[in-house]
C-alpha cells in the first residue's frame, strides 16, 4: 500500500510538468497582447510599455518565460499578477472559498444521491422509483445558470430565506444555497447510478446468501448491497470533487462567491499566464489526489481488490 | 477612463424577465436635492469591481479604481454633477496665454495622516507619474507639460518635468508645450492628484493603503471582496460625506448585483444588468434612473482599408454606411431605449456640445440617400458583390454580439452588400488587431470621457498621430481647427471652434457614431439622494441613509 501511494505520488511530477506546459503554451498562443490590453485602448508610452514587458518577462521567448517560471516555481515564487499582487496570495484567498463549497456540494450530493439512490432501487419500478427517475432526469436537463437564477430569485429575493449573494466571508452558512445548485447535477447522477448499481447486485449470489442466513433486511442492504454497489459511486465522486473545483465557475458567478473560477475566467481573459498556470496545476494536484484517495477507497469497499 | 470594455447593456435570456414594460428612457431621474434630511451616520454599500492596479493616481485608469480614486483624493478642482469644475485644493488657476498657469492652493489642507498638502504634494506626484522608471498607465495625461518628453522616454536622465516649478509652499507653475484652454478641466482627473511624500518610498506598499486627502479615507481593502472608505474628518471642501462611510462589494456579476438590490442587500448600484433593461423600472419604481453621460459608441472604419482610404471613394462609402444604419430602432429593440442616438461626436452632458452641427444629417437613416451614396462609391471604384464588410467585436463585452449584428444586418439590408458581424474571442484580441493595424473590416469602438471637455474626444480620437487614433486619420485642416480652438482662451469661444471642426469630421467619418451612453441605476429602499454625475458614476458622497 505504502509503495502504491508513493509511486502515485511520484507520478504527479510529470503530469504536473506536462500540465503547466500545457497551459502555459494555451495562454501564450491566444491572440492579443494582454499589454496592450492593460491600457485599456488608451495611449502607452514606449517606456511604460517595455517596463511592464519586461516585468512580466512577456519580452521572452516561450521557452525563456516557461524556464523562468518553472525556476520562480521551485522557490514557491508563483510569480504577479498584473495588479501586482502575488499569485500565491491570489490562490490563497480563492481556493479555501472554492474548497468549502466544493465540499459542502460532494456532500450533498453524496449523502442525498446514494440515499435515494438506495430507495429507489430496492424498490425498483414502484411509484418512488418512478419519480425519482424523472425528477433527476429534470435536472439533468436544466443548465445550472437557470437553476442558479431561479433558486437565487426565489429563495434570495421572493422568500428572503438567504442573501441572494455571499459576503466576503464566504461561511459554510451562506454556501448552502450555492453549494445545492453546483451539487444539484451530480446529485442526479449519483442517484441514477447508485440504483442501478444497486438493483445488480440486488439479484446477487452473496445477497441471496446473506438473506437466507436469516440476517435483517437493513443488515443485508447496508453492508451487503449498498458497500458492493459503491464502488462506481465512489469513482465518480472522486472525479467530480476536481470538476466541481474547476466547474465552479457559473455557480460562483451567480452568487458572487469569491473563488477559483472567476479568478481563473478573469485570469484567461486577461492572458495572465501565472495565474492562470498556478489555478490549473493546484487543480491538476487535486484531481490526482482525489483520484489517489478514490483508488485507495476501493480496498476498503471490496475485500477482493489489494494493493501491492 | 477608458474605452468601453463591454456595452452597458444586452438583451439575454428572458428567463426572468417576467414582467416586460417599455421604459421611456432619456429623462434623468432627479433626486431630491442633496442636503435634505437623511441619515447622516449610514453606512452605503456600493458595487465595484476589483481595481486592477494598486491606488496610484497615475496608475488607475479603469472605473473599479478610479470611483474609489476620486473618493479617497481630492485634487485642485473637482467637477459637479453637471461636470464643471468646482476649485477643492486651488485657490486660483491663472493663466493669460493658456500655456502658462499658475496655480495657488489654499492654505491649510492636510492628507488623512496630518501632513499638510503643499505645492510639492502635487508637483512631485505629477512628476513621478509621467518619469518611465515608474511605469504608471496615466503617464500620458502629462503630456501636455513642458518637459514631458524627457522624462517619460526609454532611459530618461531626468525625472523632473522642465514646465513645473514650485514658487512656495502654496504656489507653482505649470508650463505646457503648446497652449491648451482646456488644461484647467483636467485637473479634476485621478492622475492629477497629489500625494504625501510616503507615497515615494514604497509606491507598491502605499498603492495597497493610501494616506489620501479626499472625502473619504480607505480603511479597508480585501482584494476581490470589498473595500471600505471611512470619512475623512480632517476633509474640507464642497463634497463633504452626507453619510458614514461606503462600503464597495465587489462583484463578478451585475446580474447579482441587481438581485442585491431587489432583496435590499445592497444599497446602490451603478449598472442594471443587461437581462433585467426590460423590466428594471417596474422592479424598481422611482428608484432607478437613466441618464445619458459622457460616452459614446462608434463603429470605426480604419483608413488603411481597400475601398475606405482616405478620400471620396471612402468617404461616401462611409456615408453610406453610417446612413444606412437606424440607430433608433437599435436602441429600441436591444436597449430598451437605454442610450440616445448619437447627434455629432462627442457628448450631450459636455459644455458646449450642439445636436445641429452643419453636417450631421449624415446620422439620420435614409436608406434611399444611402444606396445613392454607395452607387456613387461604385462609380469610382466597383464594390465586388463577393467582397464581405465586416463589423469586428469583442465577445467578452456584454451587449456588443447583438449591437453588431445588429447593426451589420441594417447594413446588408439597406445596401444589400455582404455585411457581417465579426466576432474576436477578447478585448486583448480585438485591441491587438486594431493597435497592430492589422484589421481586415470595420471594428465597434468607444469612449468615456476622463474628463469633461469635448477635446478629450476629438484630440484623443481623431488628432494626426494621437494614441487612440485607431482608424489612422489624419486632416491637417482638423488638426489645424483642434489647435486653434485649444488656443482659445475663452471655454465657450473653444467649444465653438471644437464644433466646427466637427464639420470635417462629418464629411470624413473617421469613426460612425451610433449612440451616447446612458447609464442605469438603481439604489434600494435604504437610501436616498441618490444621483449620478457627468460620467454615470453616482455621487457617493451625497448618498444618506433613510
Amino acid at each position: 500500500m505504502l509503495a502504491f501511494t508513493l509511486k502515485r505520488f511520484l507520478q504527479l511530477i510529470p503530469v504536473f510538468i506536462g500540465a503547466t506546459l500545457l497551459v502555459y503554451f494555451l495562454v501564450f498562443a491566444t491572440p492579443g497582447d494582454p499589454i496592450s490590453a492593460l491600457s485599456g485602448g488608451k495611449p502607452m508610452t514606449p517606456a511604460v510599455e517595455s517596463a511592464l514587458r519586461a516585468q512580466y518577462n512577456l519580452d521572452q521567448p516561450f521557452w525563456v518565460q516557461y524556464g523562468l517560471y518553472l525556476k520562480n516555481l521551485v522557490t514557491l515564487d508563483l510569480g504577479m499578477s498584473f495588479s501586482g499582487q502575488e499569485v500565491r496570495d491570489l490562490l490563497a484567498r480563492a481556493f479555501p472559498v472554492t474548497a468549502r463549497l466544493a465540499v459542502m456540494a460532494l456532500a450533498i450530493e453524496a449523502v442525498f444521491g446514494i440515499f435515494f439512490g438506495v430507495i429507489a432501487g430496492m424498490r425498483k419500478g414502484k411509484a418512488f422509483d418512478s419519480t425519482v427517475l424523472i425528477l433527476s432526469l429534470i435536472v439533468i436537463a436544466i443548465p445550472t445558470f437557470v437553476l442558479g437564477f431561479v433558486l437565487q430569485f426565489v429563495v434570495g429575493v421572493k422568500l428572503e430565506w438567504a442573501k441572494p449573494t455571499v459576503s466576503g466571508g464566504a461561511t459554510w452558512g451562506e454556501l448552502i444555497l450555492p453549494a445545492v445548485v453546483l451539487g444539484l447535477v451530480s446529485f442526479a447522477y449519483v442517484l441514477r447510478l447508485t440504483r442501478t448499481s444497486i438493483i445488480e447486485n440486488k439479484q446477487a449470489d452473496y445477497v441471496r446468501t446473506a438473506t437466507a442466513k436469516g440476517l435483517s433486511r437493513g443488515r443485508v442492504i447496508n453492508v451487503h448491497i449498498l458497500r458492493n454497489s459503491l464502488i462506481p459511486v465512489v469513482t465518480f465522486l472522486g472525479a467530480d470533487l476536481g470538476s466541481l473545483m474547476g466547474g465552479a465557475i457559473v455557480t460562483e458567478g451567480i452568487f458572487n462567491v469569491p473563488g477559483v473560477g472567476n479568478l481563473l475566467y478573469r485570469a484567461i481573459l486577461k492572458g495572465e499566464t501565472p495565474t492562470v498556470v498556478a489555478v490549473v496545476g493546484v487543480l491538476v494536484i487535486v484531481f490526482v489526489l482525489a483520484n489517489l484517495i478514490v483508488d485507495m477507497l476501493y480496498a476498503l469497499l471490496d475485500p477482493r481488490i489489494r494493493y501491492a | 477612463m477608458r474605452y468601453s470594455h463591454a456595452s452597458k447593456a444586452l438583451v439575454l435570456s428572458a428567463a426572468l424577465a417576467l414582467t416586460l414594460t417599455a421604459c421611456g428612457g432619456g429623462t434623468p431621474e432627479e433626486s431630491a436635492n442633496g442636503g435634505s434630511e437623511g441619515d447622516a451616520t449610514k453606512v452605503i454599500t456600493a458595487n465595484t469591481t476589483e481595481p486592477q492596479n494598486g491606488l496610484l493616481p497615475a496608475n488607475t485608469n479603469e472605473v473599479g479604481g478610479g470611483r474609489v480614486m476620486d473618493l479617497i483624493f481630492t485634487g485642485l478642482v473637482s467637477y459637479d454633477a453637471k461636470g464643471k469644475p468646482v476649485n477643492e485644493i486651488a485657490e486660483s488657476i491663472e493663466t493669460t496665454d493658456s500655456q502658462n498657469y499658475t496655480i495657488k492652493l489654499v492654505p491649510g489642507h492636510t492628507f488623512s495622516d496630518g501632513s499638510p498638502v503643499t505645492a510639492a504634494s502635487f508637483v512631485d506626484a505629477w512628476n513621478f507619474g509621467a518619469a518611465a522608471k515608474n511605469a504608471q498607465l496615466n503617464s500620458y495625461f502629462f503630456e501636455s507639460i513642458k518637459g514631458y518628453k524627457e522624462v517619460s522616454a526609454e532611459n530618461a536622465k531626468t525625472e523632473k518635468m522642465e514646465g513645473l516649478k514650485i514658487v512656495d509652499d502654496n504656489t507653482f507653475t505649470v508650463e505646457l508645450s503648446q497652449p491648451e484652454s482646456d488644461f484647467p478641466l483636467r485637473l479634476g482627473y485621478t492622475a492629477f492628484m497629489p500625494l504625501p511624500e510616503a507615497a515615494f518610498k514604497d509606491p507598491k506598499a502605499y498603492g495597497e493603503a493610501p494616506v489620501s486627502n479626499g472625502p473619504y479615507k480607505l480603511a479597508e481593502w480585501n482584494h476581490d471582496v470589498n473595500l471600505k472608505l471611512e470619512v475623512n474628518e480632517s476633509y474640507e471642501g464642497p463634497r463633504k460625506a452626507a453619510n458614514g462611510g461606503i462600503d464597495f462589494k465587489v462583484y463578478q456579476s451585475t446580474e447579482s448585483a441587481y438581485q442585491d438590490i431587489m432583496a435590499g442587500n445592497l444599497d446602490v448600484l451603478d449598472q442594471i444588468p443587461p437581462s433585467a433593461l426590460a423590466n428594471y423600472q417596474s422592479d424598481l419604481g422611482d428608484r432607478s434612473v437613466n441618464a445619458p453621460y459622457a460616452g459614446n459608441a462608434t463603429i470605426t472604419i480604419s483608413g488603411y482599408l481597400d475601398h475606405f482610404k482616405q478620400g471620396e471613394e471612402g468617404n461616401l462609402r462611409r456615408a453610406a454606411i453610417s446612413r444606412s444604419i437606424d440607430r433608433q430602432q437599435i436602441i429600441d429593440k436591444v436597449y430598451f431605449g437605454g442610450k440616445v442616438k448619437a447627434e455629432e461626436f462627442t457628448a450631450p452632458v459636455l459644455e458646449g456640445y450642439s445636436a445641429d452641427i452643419p453636417g450631421s444629417e449624415v446620422l439620420d437613416f435614409d436608406a434611399d440617400a444611402a444606396k445613392k451614396l454607395w452607387d456613387e462609391a461604385n462609380a469610382i471604384e466597383n464594390w465586388d458583390d463577393s467582397e464581405e464588410f465586416s463589423i469586428g467585436y469583442n465577445v467578452d463585452g456584454a451587449g456588443n454580439k447583438e449591437f453588431v449584428e445588429a447593426v451589420a444586418n441594417q447594413v446588408k439590408n439597406t445596401l444589400g452588400i455582404n455585411a457581417v458581424a465579426k466576432p474576436y474571442t477578447s478585448f486583448k484580441a480585438l485591441r491587438d488587431d486594431v493597435t497592430k493595424k492589422k484589421m481586415t473590416g470595420a471594428h465597434r469602438s468607444g469612449w468615456q470621457a476622463d474628463y469633461p471637455s469635448m477635446y478629450n474626444f476629438l484630440g484623443a480620437l481623431y488628432g494626426t498621430g494621437a494614441g487612440s487614433n485607431d482608424g489612422d486619420y489624419s486632416n491637417k485642416e482638423f488638426d489645424d481647427k483642434l489647435k486653434e480652438g485649444l488656443a482659445a482662451t475663452d471655454p465657450a469661444e473653444g467649444a465653438k471652434i471644437f464644433n466646427e471642426s466637427q464639420e470635417i469630421l462629418f464629411k470624413d467619418l473617421p469613426a460612425i457614431p451610433l449612440w451616447y451612453q446612458a447609464v442605469q441605476g438603481g439604489w434600494s429602499e435604504n437610501v436616498s439622494n441618490v444621483e449620478f454625475g457627468w460620467n454615470g458614476v453616482p455621487i457617493y458622497n451625497a448618498i444618506t441613509g433613510k
